[in-house]
Protein backbone atom coordinates (compact mmCIF):
# COMPACT_ATOMS: atom_id res chain seq x y z
CA UNK A 1 0.00 0.00 0.00
CA UNK A 2 1.15 3.30 -1.09
CA UNK A 3 0.69 6.56 1.85
CA UNK A 4 1.77 8.68 -1.53
CA UNK A 5 3.89 11.11 0.20
CA UNK A 6 5.88 13.60 -2.04
CA UNK A 7 8.62 15.73 -1.45
CA UNK A 8 6.58 18.81 -1.50
CA UNK A 9 4.57 17.08 1.73
CA UNK A 10 8.31 16.59 3.51
CA UNK A 11 9.16 19.80 2.99
CA UNK A 12 5.44 20.86 4.41
CA UNK A 13 6.54 18.55 7.59
CA UNK A 14 9.92 19.89 7.70
CA UNK A 15 9.06 23.47 7.61
CA UNK A 16 6.49 22.74 10.53
CA UNK A 17 9.22 20.81 12.61
CA UNK A 18 11.58 23.76 11.97
CA UNK A 19 14.17 21.69 10.24
CA UNK A 20 15.80 22.93 7.47
CA UNK A 21 16.64 19.55 5.26
CA UNK A 22 19.28 19.05 2.43
CA UNK A 23 17.80 18.18 -0.83
CA UNK A 24 19.29 14.85 -0.23
CA UNK A 25 17.59 14.18 2.94
CA UNK A 26 14.65 15.20 1.28
CA UNK A 27 14.55 12.69 -0.98
CA UNK A 28 15.91 10.47 1.66
CA UNK A 29 12.80 11.01 4.21
CA UNK A 30 10.35 11.05 1.09
CA UNK A 31 11.13 7.23 0.38
CA UNK A 32 11.87 6.31 4.22
CA UNK A 33 8.77 7.87 5.43
CA UNK A 34 6.56 6.63 2.49
CA UNK A 35 7.49 2.96 3.78
CA UNK A 36 6.70 3.57 7.40
CA UNK A 37 3.55 5.05 6.91
CA UNK A 38 2.62 2.32 4.31
CA UNK A 39 3.55 -0.28 7.17
CA UNK A 40 1.79 1.90 9.80
CA UNK A 41 -1.53 2.24 8.04
CA UNK A 42 -2.22 -1.26 9.15
CA UNK A 43 -3.83 -0.12 12.13
CA UNK A 44 -6.49 1.74 10.30
CA UNK A 45 -8.28 -1.57 9.04
CA UNK A 46 -8.65 -2.37 13.04
CA UNK A 47 -12.19 -1.86 14.29
CA UNK A 48 -11.82 0.72 17.32
CA UNK A 49 -15.56 2.15 16.77
CA UNK A 50 -16.30 3.16 20.86
CA UNK A 51 -12.73 2.38 22.30
CA UNK A 52 -11.45 5.31 24.10
CA UNK A 53 -7.54 6.31 23.56
CA UNK A 54 -5.05 6.18 25.76
CA UNK A 55 -2.75 8.93 25.53
CA UNK A 56 -1.21 7.97 29.09
CA UNK A 57 -1.24 5.01 31.29
CA UNK A 58 -0.88 6.88 34.67
CA UNK A 59 -3.24 4.86 36.77
CA UNK A 60 -3.14 6.71 39.75
CA UNK A 61 -5.38 9.24 41.36
CA UNK A 62 -4.35 12.51 40.47
CA UNK A 63 -1.10 14.25 42.57
CA UNK A 64 -2.08 17.88 43.90
CA UNK A 65 0.22 19.82 45.87
CA UNK A 66 0.00 23.17 47.44
CA UNK A 67 0.93 26.25 45.43
CA UNK A 68 3.96 27.08 47.49
CA UNK A 69 6.73 29.55 46.31
CA UNK A 70 9.94 27.62 45.99
CA UNK A 71 13.32 28.22 44.78
CA UNK A 72 14.14 27.95 41.26
CA UNK A 73 17.56 27.61 40.05
CA UNK A 74 20.53 30.47 39.67
CA UNK A 75 19.93 32.77 36.74
CA UNK A 76 23.27 32.59 35.98
CA UNK A 77 23.45 29.06 35.87
CA UNK A 78 21.06 28.39 33.63
CA UNK A 79 21.98 31.23 31.36
CA UNK A 80 25.93 29.66 31.10
CA UNK A 81 24.39 27.29 29.30
CA UNK A 82 23.37 29.64 26.49
CA UNK A 83 25.02 29.65 23.03
CA UNK A 84 24.56 33.57 23.55
CA UNK A 85 23.54 35.58 26.45
CA UNK A 86 23.55 38.66 28.12
CA UNK A 87 24.44 37.40 32.25
CA UNK A 88 24.14 41.50 32.87
CA UNK A 89 21.16 41.67 31.73
CA UNK A 90 19.80 37.90 32.71
CA UNK A 91 18.48 37.53 29.16
CA UNK A 92 19.24 34.83 26.04
CA UNK A 93 20.29 37.14 22.99
CA UNK A 94 18.47 35.78 19.87
CA UNK A 95 18.54 36.72 16.18
CA UNK A 96 16.07 39.76 15.50
CA UNK A 97 12.28 38.65 15.45
CA UNK A 98 10.99 41.34 14.03
CA UNK A 99 12.31 43.96 11.03
CA UNK B 1 36.76 -7.76 42.74
CA UNK B 2 35.17 -7.35 38.49
CA UNK B 3 33.37 -10.29 39.13
CA UNK B 4 31.58 -9.24 42.44
CA UNK B 5 27.81 -8.27 42.34
CA UNK B 6 27.19 -4.98 43.62
CA UNK B 7 25.70 -5.99 46.67
CA UNK B 8 29.17 -7.63 47.63
CA UNK B 9 30.81 -4.68 46.66
CA UNK B 10 28.42 -2.43 49.15
CA UNK B 11 28.88 -5.28 52.01
CA UNK B 12 32.74 -5.05 51.88
CA UNK B 13 32.84 -1.60 51.79
CA UNK B 14 30.49 -1.41 54.66
CA UNK B 15 31.81 -3.28 56.64
CA UNK B 16 35.08 -1.64 56.01
CA UNK B 17 37.19 -4.77 54.77
CA UNK B 18 37.60 -3.04 51.27
CA UNK B 19 37.81 1.00 50.70
CA UNK B 20 35.64 2.77 48.13
CA UNK B 21 38.72 4.31 46.76
CA UNK B 22 39.81 0.62 46.09
CA UNK B 23 36.51 -0.44 44.22
CA UNK B 24 36.41 3.11 42.25
CA UNK B 25 40.19 2.40 40.84
CA UNK B 26 40.05 -1.48 39.98
CA UNK B 27 36.80 -0.72 37.65
CA UNK B 28 38.44 2.68 36.60
CA UNK B 29 41.30 0.61 35.14
CA UNK B 30 39.23 -1.68 33.81
CA UNK B 31 37.27 0.58 32.03
CA UNK B 32 40.28 2.67 30.91
CA UNK B 33 41.44 -0.98 29.43
CA UNK B 34 38.08 -1.76 27.20
CA UNK B 35 36.93 1.53 26.64
CA UNK B 36 38.83 2.33 23.55
CA UNK B 37 37.73 -1.06 21.99
CA UNK B 38 33.93 -0.46 23.09
CA UNK B 39 33.14 3.04 22.82
CA UNK B 40 30.65 2.26 25.84
CA UNK B 41 31.43 5.82 27.69
CA UNK B 42 30.76 9.58 26.43
CA UNK B 43 32.29 10.52 29.38
CA UNK B 44 34.55 9.31 32.49
CA UNK B 45 34.96 10.75 35.77
CA UNK B 46 37.70 9.36 37.29
CA UNK B 47 38.57 12.55 39.17
CA UNK B 48 35.38 13.00 40.38
CA UNK B 49 34.55 9.55 41.35
CA UNK B 50 37.55 9.32 43.57
CA UNK B 51 36.89 12.30 44.94
CA UNK B 52 33.80 10.76 45.97
CA UNK B 53 35.06 7.70 46.91
CA UNK B 54 37.40 8.97 49.65
CA UNK B 55 34.77 10.86 50.89
CA UNK B 56 32.39 7.92 51.77
CA UNK B 57 35.45 6.49 53.14
CA UNK B 58 36.09 9.08 55.75
CA UNK B 59 32.24 9.35 56.77
CA UNK B 60 32.02 5.29 56.97
CA UNK B 61 35.39 5.72 58.85
CA UNK B 62 34.06 8.53 61.00
CA UNK B 63 31.08 5.95 62.04
CA UNK B 64 28.53 7.03 59.28
CA UNK B 65 25.94 4.20 58.61
CA UNK B 66 26.79 3.19 55.00
CA UNK B 67 23.97 3.10 52.30
CA UNK B 68 22.22 0.27 49.93
CA UNK B 69 24.87 0.91 47.32
CA UNK B 70 27.97 2.41 49.60
CA UNK B 71 30.88 2.62 46.75
CA UNK B 72 29.10 0.62 44.04
CA UNK B 73 30.70 2.21 40.76
CA UNK B 74 28.15 2.77 38.48
CA UNK B 75 27.69 4.19 35.11
CA UNK B 76 24.93 6.88 33.62
CA UNK B 77 23.47 6.79 30.72
CA UNK B 78 23.68 10.40 28.91
CA UNK B 79 20.50 10.97 28.54
CA UNK B 80 20.15 11.27 32.50
CA UNK B 81 21.71 14.86 33.85
CA UNK B 82 24.54 14.98 36.04
CA UNK B 83 25.11 18.28 38.02
CA UNK B 84 27.96 19.98 36.56
CA UNK B 85 29.03 16.67 34.16
CA UNK B 86 28.36 17.53 30.42
CA UNK B 87 24.77 15.39 29.41
CA UNK B 88 24.76 15.37 25.55
CA UNK B 89 22.50 12.12 24.96
CA UNK B 90 24.38 11.67 22.18
CA UNK B 91 23.34 14.10 20.07
CA UNK B 92 25.56 17.25 18.94
CA UNK B 93 22.76 19.64 19.51
CA UNK B 94 23.65 19.86 22.93
CA UNK B 95 27.41 19.56 23.09
CA UNK B 96 28.74 21.81 25.80
CA UNK B 97 25.54 21.41 27.79
CA UNK B 98 26.20 20.55 31.31
CA UNK B 99 23.10 20.09 33.65
CA UNK B 100 22.44 22.81 35.96
CA UNK B 101 20.92 20.15 38.06
CA UNK B 102 20.67 16.78 39.07
CA UNK B 103 18.24 13.86 37.89
CA UNK B 104 16.33 12.27 40.72
CA UNK B 105 17.74 8.73 40.00
CA UNK B 106 21.51 10.40 40.17
CA UNK B 107 20.40 12.30 43.59
CA UNK B 108 19.03 9.30 45.00
CA UNK B 109 22.33 7.32 43.96
CA UNK B 110 24.07 9.27 45.48
CA UNK B 111 23.07 9.74 48.64
CA UNK B 112 23.00 5.70 48.33
CA UNK B 113 26.33 5.98 48.28
CA UNK B 114 26.65 4.78 44.87
CA UNK B 115 29.85 6.29 43.11
CA UNK B 116 29.45 7.88 39.05
CA UNK B 117 32.01 6.67 37.10
CA UNK B 118 31.07 8.14 33.88
CA UNK B 119 27.91 8.75 31.08
CA UNK B 120 27.50 5.54 28.75
CA UNK B 121 27.17 6.16 24.91
CA UNK B 122 23.56 5.53 23.55
CA UNK B 123 21.51 6.37 20.69
CA UNK B 124 20.59 9.73 20.15
CA UNK B 125 18.07 11.01 22.76
CA UNK B 126 17.49 6.98 23.67
CA UNK B 127 15.89 6.32 19.32
CA UNK B 128 17.03 3.70 18.50
CA UNK B 129 17.74 -0.14 18.46
CA UNK B 130 21.80 -0.55 17.64
CA UNK B 131 23.35 2.11 19.06
CA UNK B 132 24.27 3.16 15.70
CA UNK B 133 22.24 6.41 15.82
CA UNK B 134 25.70 8.11 18.01
CA UNK B 135 27.04 11.74 17.41
CA UNK B 136 30.29 9.67 19.12
CA UNK B 137 30.01 6.70 17.18
CA UNK B 138 28.45 2.77 18.19
CA UNK B 139 28.99 1.23 20.86
CA UNK B 140 30.63 -2.29 20.49
CA UNK B 141 29.07 -5.32 21.90
CA UNK B 142 31.49 -7.30 24.23
CA UNK B 143 30.72 -10.39 22.81
CA UNK B 144 31.36 -9.92 19.81
CA UNK B 145 32.73 -6.66 18.60
CA UNK B 146 31.50 -6.02 15.03
CA UNK B 147 27.70 -6.45 16.30
CA UNK B 148 25.22 -4.03 17.92
CA UNK B 149 25.31 -4.17 21.61
CA UNK B 150 21.91 -3.13 20.70
CA UNK B 151 20.06 0.03 21.74
CA UNK B 152 19.54 2.79 23.24
CA UNK B 153 20.71 1.91 26.27
CA UNK B 154 24.10 0.18 24.57
CA UNK B 155 27.04 2.01 26.33
CA UNK B 156 25.14 0.96 29.77
CA UNK B 157 24.76 -2.68 28.91
CA UNK B 158 28.06 -3.19 27.29
CA UNK B 159 29.50 -1.67 30.28
CA UNK B 160 28.06 -4.13 32.56
CA UNK B 161 28.90 -7.00 30.55
CA UNK B 162 32.21 -6.04 29.90
CA UNK B 163 33.13 -5.74 33.72
CA UNK B 164 33.48 -1.63 33.64
CA UNK B 165 30.87 -1.24 36.57
CA UNK B 166 28.76 -3.69 38.26
CA UNK B 167 25.79 -1.45 37.92
CA UNK B 168 24.25 0.79 35.43
CA UNK B 169 21.32 3.60 35.04
CA UNK B 170 19.28 2.96 30.88
CA UNK B 171 15.93 4.25 30.12
CA UNK B 172 13.68 2.18 27.90
CA UNK B 173 10.51 3.67 25.60
CA UNK B 174 10.10 0.68 23.54
CA UNK B 175 12.48 -1.87 24.90
CA UNK B 176 16.45 0.24 25.24
CA UNK B 177 16.78 -1.49 28.54
CA UNK B 178 15.48 -4.81 28.24
CA UNK B 179 16.89 -5.22 24.35
CA UNK B 180 20.77 -4.06 24.91
CA UNK B 181 20.49 -6.17 28.43
CA UNK B 182 19.62 -9.11 25.84
CA UNK B 183 22.27 -8.36 23.40
CA UNK B 184 24.89 -8.26 25.83
CA UNK B 185 24.14 -10.74 28.33
CA UNK B 186 23.01 -8.98 31.15
CA UNK B 187 19.92 -8.17 32.99
CA UNK B 188 17.67 -5.23 32.39
CA UNK B 189 14.44 -3.90 34.59
CA UNK B 190 11.79 -1.06 32.72
CA UNK B 191 9.99 -0.63 36.03
CA UNK B 192 6.02 0.18 35.96
CA UNK B 193 5.47 3.61 34.40
CA UNK B 194 5.30 6.01 37.35
CA UNK B 195 7.67 3.65 39.25
CA UNK B 196 11.01 5.73 38.96
CA UNK B 197 10.73 9.51 39.02
CA UNK B 198 11.95 10.86 35.08
CA UNK B 199 13.26 13.83 36.13
CA UNK B 200 15.92 15.02 34.68
CA UNK B 201 15.89 12.36 31.65
CA UNK B 202 15.71 14.38 28.49
CA UNK B 203 12.46 13.28 27.25
CA UNK B 204 11.89 11.24 24.39
CA UNK B 205 8.19 9.59 24.79
CA UNK B 206 6.57 11.14 27.95
CA UNK B 207 4.10 8.54 28.29
CA UNK B 208 6.15 6.02 27.40
CA UNK B 209 9.84 6.97 29.22
CA UNK B 210 10.84 5.31 32.43
CA UNK B 211 14.29 4.91 33.70
CA UNK B 212 15.93 1.62 35.35
CA UNK B 213 18.73 -0.68 36.43
CA UNK B 214 20.89 -3.08 34.12
CA UNK B 215 22.95 -5.48 35.85
CA UNK B 216 23.96 -9.10 35.81
CA UNK B 217 22.18 -10.49 38.47
CA UNK B 218 17.84 -9.89 38.84
CA UNK B 219 19.47 -9.68 42.72
CA UNK B 220 21.48 -6.84 42.02
CA UNK B 221 18.76 -5.16 39.71
CA UNK B 222 16.53 -5.82 42.55
CA UNK B 223 18.74 -3.52 44.94
CA UNK B 224 18.66 -1.32 42.94
CA UNK B 225 15.12 -0.08 41.92
CA UNK B 226 14.71 -0.32 45.90
CA UNK B 227 17.06 2.69 45.69
CA UNK B 228 15.63 4.13 42.36
CA UNK B 229 11.97 3.91 43.23
CA UNK B 230 9.33 6.47 44.64
CA UNK B 231 7.13 9.55 44.67
CA UNK B 232 9.05 12.95 43.42
CA UNK B 233 7.30 16.37 43.89
CA UNK B 234 9.58 17.32 40.74
CA UNK B 235 7.57 14.56 38.10
CA UNK B 236 3.39 14.64 38.72
CA UNK B 237 3.38 11.23 37.15
CA UNK B 238 6.05 9.39 39.68
CA UNK B 239 3.71 6.90 41.92
CA UNK B 240 3.22 7.91 45.30
CA UNK B 241 2.51 3.81 45.91
CA UNK B 242 4.52 2.23 48.64
CA UNK B 243 7.74 1.05 47.40
CA UNK B 244 8.74 -2.28 48.72
CA UNK B 245 12.14 -3.07 49.55
CA UNK B 246 12.44 -5.37 46.45
CA UNK B 247 15.71 -7.67 47.28
CA UNK B 248 12.71 -9.66 50.19
CA UNK B 249 10.58 -10.80 47.26
CA UNK B 250 13.90 -12.91 45.77
CA UNK B 251 12.36 -16.40 47.37
CA UNK B 252 14.44 -18.84 44.77
CA UNK B 253 10.36 -19.92 44.14
CA UNK B 254 9.16 -20.16 41.63
CA UNK B 255 6.24 -23.26 42.40
CA UNK B 256 2.85 -22.34 41.62
CA UNK B 257 3.76 -19.50 39.20
CA UNK B 258 1.80 -19.23 36.47
CA UNK B 259 3.72 -17.99 32.94
CA UNK B 260 1.81 -17.07 30.27
CA UNK B 261 2.98 -18.17 26.65
CA UNK B 262 1.47 -16.19 23.61
CA UNK B 263 2.04 -19.08 21.65
CA UNK B 264 0.44 -17.33 18.46
CA UNK B 265 2.17 -14.32 18.35
CA UNK B 266 5.05 -15.97 18.54
CA UNK B 267 4.84 -18.54 16.40
CA UNK B 268 6.20 -16.67 13.43
CA UNK B 269 9.83 -14.66 12.40
CA UNK B 270 11.99 -15.93 16.22
CA UNK B 271 14.92 -17.05 14.98
CA UNK B 272 15.80 -20.55 15.23
CA UNK B 273 18.52 -19.98 18.11
CA UNK B 274 16.86 -17.67 20.23
CA UNK B 275 13.56 -20.14 19.74
CA UNK B 276 15.55 -22.84 21.33
CA UNK B 277 17.01 -20.49 23.81
CA UNK B 278 13.45 -19.45 24.79
CA UNK B 279 12.00 -23.03 24.94
CA UNK B 280 14.55 -24.02 27.37
CA UNK B 281 14.24 -21.66 29.53
CA UNK B 282 10.37 -22.48 30.11
CA UNK B 283 11.50 -25.78 30.50
CA UNK B 284 13.51 -24.80 33.47
CA UNK B 285 10.77 -23.13 34.80
CA UNK B 286 8.21 -25.85 34.47
CA UNK B 287 10.81 -27.65 35.80
CA UNK B 288 10.81 -25.53 39.27
CA UNK B 289 7.70 -25.73 39.34
CA UNK B 290 5.90 -23.07 37.42
CA UNK B 291 2.80 -23.68 35.20
CA UNK B 292 2.82 -22.40 31.55
CA UNK B 293 -0.15 -21.15 29.83
CA UNK B 294 -0.88 -20.32 26.49
CA UNK B 295 -2.67 -17.11 25.91
CA UNK B 296 -3.63 -14.68 23.40
CA UNK B 297 -2.52 -10.88 22.79
CA UNK B 298 -4.30 -10.08 19.74
CA UNK B 299 -3.25 -7.21 19.67
CA UNK B 300 0.07 -7.29 20.07
CA UNK B 301 1.14 -7.96 16.57
CA UNK B 302 -0.06 -4.36 16.19
CA UNK B 303 2.40 -2.88 18.99
CA UNK B 304 5.11 -1.70 16.27
CA UNK B 305 2.91 0.72 14.33
CA UNK B 306 1.43 1.63 17.45
CA UNK B 307 4.76 2.59 19.16
CA UNK B 308 6.18 4.51 16.42
CA UNK B 309 2.98 6.33 15.57
CA UNK B 310 3.01 7.01 19.79
CA UNK B 311 6.20 7.33 20.15
CA UNK B 312 7.26 9.72 17.60
CA UNK B 313 3.85 11.95 17.93
CA UNK B 314 5.22 12.40 21.43
CA UNK B 315 9.00 13.32 20.12
CA UNK B 316 8.58 15.67 18.06
CA UNK B 317 6.91 17.92 20.83
CA UNK B 318 9.24 16.99 23.46
CA UNK B 319 12.34 17.79 20.77
CA UNK B 320 10.77 20.68 20.10
CA UNK B 321 13.01 22.91 23.14
CA UNK B 322 16.17 22.49 21.25
CA UNK B 323 16.12 25.38 19.11
CA UNK B 324 19.82 26.51 19.66
CA UNK B 325 18.62 29.28 22.34
CA UNK B 326 18.88 27.99 25.89
CA UNK B 327 21.20 25.84 25.67
CA UNK B 328 23.51 23.34 23.45
CA UNK B 329 24.59 24.13 19.92
CA UNK B 330 23.55 27.21 17.57
CA UNK B 331 24.03 27.25 14.07
CA UNK B 332 26.22 30.05 13.17
CA UNK B 333 24.60 31.30 10.14
CA UNK B 334 23.95 35.01 8.99
CA UNK B 335 22.09 36.65 12.10
CA UNK B 336 20.21 38.60 9.36
CA UNK B 337 18.33 36.31 8.01
CA UNK B 338 15.84 36.32 11.44
CA UNK B 339 15.55 33.73 14.59
CA UNK B 340 13.40 30.96 12.54
CA UNK B 341 16.27 30.33 10.06
CA UNK B 342 18.37 30.10 13.28
CA UNK B 343 15.92 27.45 14.65
CA UNK B 344 15.92 25.50 11.57
CA UNK B 345 19.57 25.38 11.35
CA UNK B 346 20.67 24.30 13.93
CA UNK B 347 18.23 21.75 14.07
CA UNK B 348 19.27 20.28 10.79
CA UNK B 349 22.94 20.68 11.95
CA UNK B 350 21.87 19.74 15.52
CA UNK B 351 20.49 16.37 15.30
CA UNK B 352 21.02 13.09 13.31
CA UNK B 353 19.32 11.55 11.22
CA UNK B 354 17.41 8.91 12.87
CA UNK B 355 16.14 12.05 15.59
CA UNK B 356 14.98 13.94 12.13
CA UNK B 357 13.12 11.06 10.41
CA UNK B 358 11.32 10.65 14.07
CA UNK B 359 10.00 14.37 14.58
CA UNK B 360 9.13 14.28 10.62
CA UNK B 361 7.01 11.15 11.36
CA UNK B 362 5.62 12.73 14.40
CA UNK B 363 5.04 16.12 13.44
CA UNK B 364 3.05 14.04 10.35
CA UNK B 365 0.94 12.16 12.43
CA UNK B 366 -0.22 15.11 14.37
CA UNK B 367 -0.45 17.39 11.34
CA UNK B 368 -4.32 18.12 10.30
CA UNK B 369 -5.88 15.61 8.00
CA UNK B 370 -3.74 12.72 9.77
CA UNK B 371 -4.02 12.82 13.46
CA UNK B 372 -7.49 10.93 13.30
CA UNK B 373 -6.29 8.22 10.78
CA UNK B 374 -2.77 8.06 12.34
CA UNK B 375 -2.55 9.23 15.94
CA UNK B 376 -6.06 8.55 17.42
CA UNK B 377 -6.42 5.04 16.10
CA UNK B 378 -2.75 4.67 17.46
CA UNK B 379 -3.88 5.85 21.03
CA UNK B 380 -6.89 3.48 20.50
CA UNK B 381 -5.27 0.34 19.78
CA UNK B 382 -3.25 1.18 22.29
CA UNK B 383 -5.80 1.02 24.95
CA UNK B 384 -7.01 -2.46 22.67
CA UNK B 385 -3.47 -3.38 23.92
CA UNK B 386 -3.79 -3.28 26.98
CA UNK B 387 -6.66 -4.68 27.46
CA UNK B 388 -5.23 -8.10 26.03
CA UNK B 389 -2.70 -7.76 28.51
CA UNK B 390 -5.38 -6.83 31.21
CA UNK B 391 -7.03 -9.91 30.50
CA UNK B 392 -4.08 -12.33 30.62
CA UNK B 393 -3.47 -11.35 34.09
CA UNK B 394 -6.46 -13.10 35.05
CA UNK B 395 -4.82 -15.98 34.41
CA UNK B 396 -1.46 -15.88 34.57
CA UNK B 397 1.41 -13.61 36.75
CA UNK B 398 3.68 -13.51 34.32
CA UNK B 399 4.12 -13.01 30.38
CA UNK B 400 7.39 -14.82 28.62
CA UNK B 401 8.83 -13.89 25.31
CA UNK B 402 11.94 -13.59 23.90
CA UNK B 403 13.65 -10.24 24.09
CA UNK B 404 14.47 -9.74 21.13
CA UNK B 405 13.56 -11.76 17.95
CA UNK B 406 17.02 -12.00 16.67
CA UNK B 407 20.54 -12.40 17.80
CA UNK B 408 22.59 -9.14 18.11
CA UNK B 409 23.14 -8.40 14.61
CA UNK B 410 26.52 -6.65 12.32
CA UNK B 411 27.00 -3.11 12.83
CA UNK B 412 25.86 -1.63 9.48
CA UNK B 413 23.55 -4.00 8.75
CA UNK B 414 20.22 -2.63 9.48
CA UNK B 415 20.89 1.37 8.97
CA UNK B 416 20.42 1.80 5.68
CA UNK B 417 16.52 0.59 6.39
CA UNK B 418 14.73 1.65 9.39
CA UNK B 419 11.68 -0.09 8.92
CA UNK B 420 13.32 -2.93 9.45
CA UNK B 421 15.34 -1.84 12.67
CA UNK B 422 12.11 -1.09 14.10
CA UNK B 423 10.47 -4.96 13.26
CA UNK B 424 13.49 -6.05 16.06
CA UNK B 425 11.78 -4.12 18.38
CA UNK B 426 8.36 -6.49 17.96
CA UNK B 427 8.54 -8.19 21.64
CA UNK B 428 9.65 -5.08 23.92
CA UNK B 429 7.45 -2.57 22.57
CA UNK B 430 4.02 -3.56 24.08
CA UNK B 431 5.28 -3.39 27.79
CA UNK B 432 5.68 0.85 27.95
CA UNK B 433 2.48 1.01 25.63
CA UNK B 434 0.82 -0.65 28.09
CA UNK B 435 2.32 0.50 31.61
CA UNK B 436 3.89 -2.81 32.52
CA UNK B 437 7.25 -3.69 33.76
CA UNK B 438 9.48 -6.07 32.19
CA UNK B 439 12.85 -7.82 32.90
CA UNK B 440 15.42 -9.21 30.29
CA UNK B 441 17.77 -11.64 31.85
CA UNK B 442 20.32 -13.91 30.28
CA UNK B 443 18.40 -18.01 28.94
CA UNK B 444 21.43 -19.10 26.16
CA UNK B 445 23.37 -18.23 23.29
CA UNK B 446 23.10 -18.35 19.72
CA UNK B 447 25.95 -19.94 18.75
CA UNK B 448 27.68 -19.02 15.37
CA UNK B 449 30.18 -22.06 14.59
CA UNK B 450 31.78 -20.69 11.95
CA UNK B 451 32.84 -17.70 13.40
CA UNK B 452 32.97 -19.42 17.10
CA UNK B 453 31.37 -16.72 18.25
CA UNK B 454 28.23 -17.06 21.24
CA UNK B 455 25.96 -14.55 20.86
CA UNK B 456 23.43 -14.12 23.85
CA UNK B 457 19.82 -14.25 24.50
CA UNK B 458 17.29 -12.59 26.58
CA UNK B 459 14.52 -14.04 28.39
CA UNK B 460 11.83 -11.04 29.31
CA UNK B 461 9.21 -11.58 31.15
CA UNK B 462 6.28 -8.98 31.67
CA UNK B 463 4.24 -8.65 34.86
CA UNK B 464 1.39 -6.48 36.24
CA UNK B 465 1.51 -3.09 37.34
CA UNK B 466 3.82 -2.76 40.21
CA UNK B 467 4.30 -5.81 40.46
CA UNK B 468 8.53 -5.67 39.87
CA UNK B 469 8.19 -8.01 42.83
CA UNK B 470 6.65 -10.63 41.14
CA UNK B 471 9.18 -10.21 37.82
CA UNK B 472 12.20 -10.31 40.05
CA UNK B 473 11.22 -13.51 41.75
CA UNK B 474 11.45 -15.45 38.81
CA UNK B 475 14.15 -13.92 37.26
CA UNK B 476 16.39 -14.62 40.27
CA UNK B 477 14.51 -18.08 40.83
CA UNK B 478 15.85 -18.70 36.66
CA UNK B 479 19.20 -17.25 37.60
CA UNK B 480 19.63 -19.84 40.46
CA UNK B 481 18.99 -22.72 38.59
CA UNK B 482 20.92 -21.85 35.44
CA UNK B 483 24.54 -19.96 34.73
CA UNK B 484 23.68 -17.95 31.70
CA UNK B 485 24.02 -14.93 33.58
CA UNK B 486 27.60 -15.74 35.06
CA UNK B 487 29.55 -16.25 31.58
CA UNK B 488 31.93 -13.74 30.57
CA UNK B 489 32.60 -12.08 26.87
CA UNK B 490 35.73 -13.37 25.26
CA UNK B 491 38.88 -10.94 26.01
CA UNK B 492 38.59 -7.83 24.66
Amino acid sequence: MSSGLTVADVERIAALAHLELTEEEKALFTRQLADILAYAQQVQAIDTSGVPATAHVHVDERSEREDELRPSLPLEDVLANAPDASAEAGLFRVPRVIG
Amino acid sequence: MLESSARAIRDEVAAGRVSAVDVCRTFLGRLDTVNGALNAFNLIAADRALARAAELDRRRAAGEAPGPLAGVPIAIKDNLCVRGMPTTASSRILERFVPPYDATVVRRLEKAGAIIVGKTNCDEFGMGSSNENSAFGPVRNPWATDRTPGGSSGGSAAAVAARCVPLALGSDTGGSIRQPAAFCGVVGLKPTYGRVSRYGLLAFASSLDQIGPIARTAADAALALTVLAGADSADATSSRRAVPDFTAALTGDVGGVRIGVPRTFLAAGVDEGVRGAFEAALDTMRNAGATLVDIGLPHAKYAIPVYYLVATAEASSNLARYDGVRYGHRSSHDKEQGLKAMYSRTRDEGFGAEVKRRIMLGTYVLSAGYYDAFYLKAQQVRTLLRNDYQKAFEKVDVVAMPTSPIPPFRLGEKTDDPLQMYLADVFTVSAPLAGLPAISTPCGFVERSERSERLPVGLQLTGRMFDESMLLRVADAFERTTDWHTQTPPPI
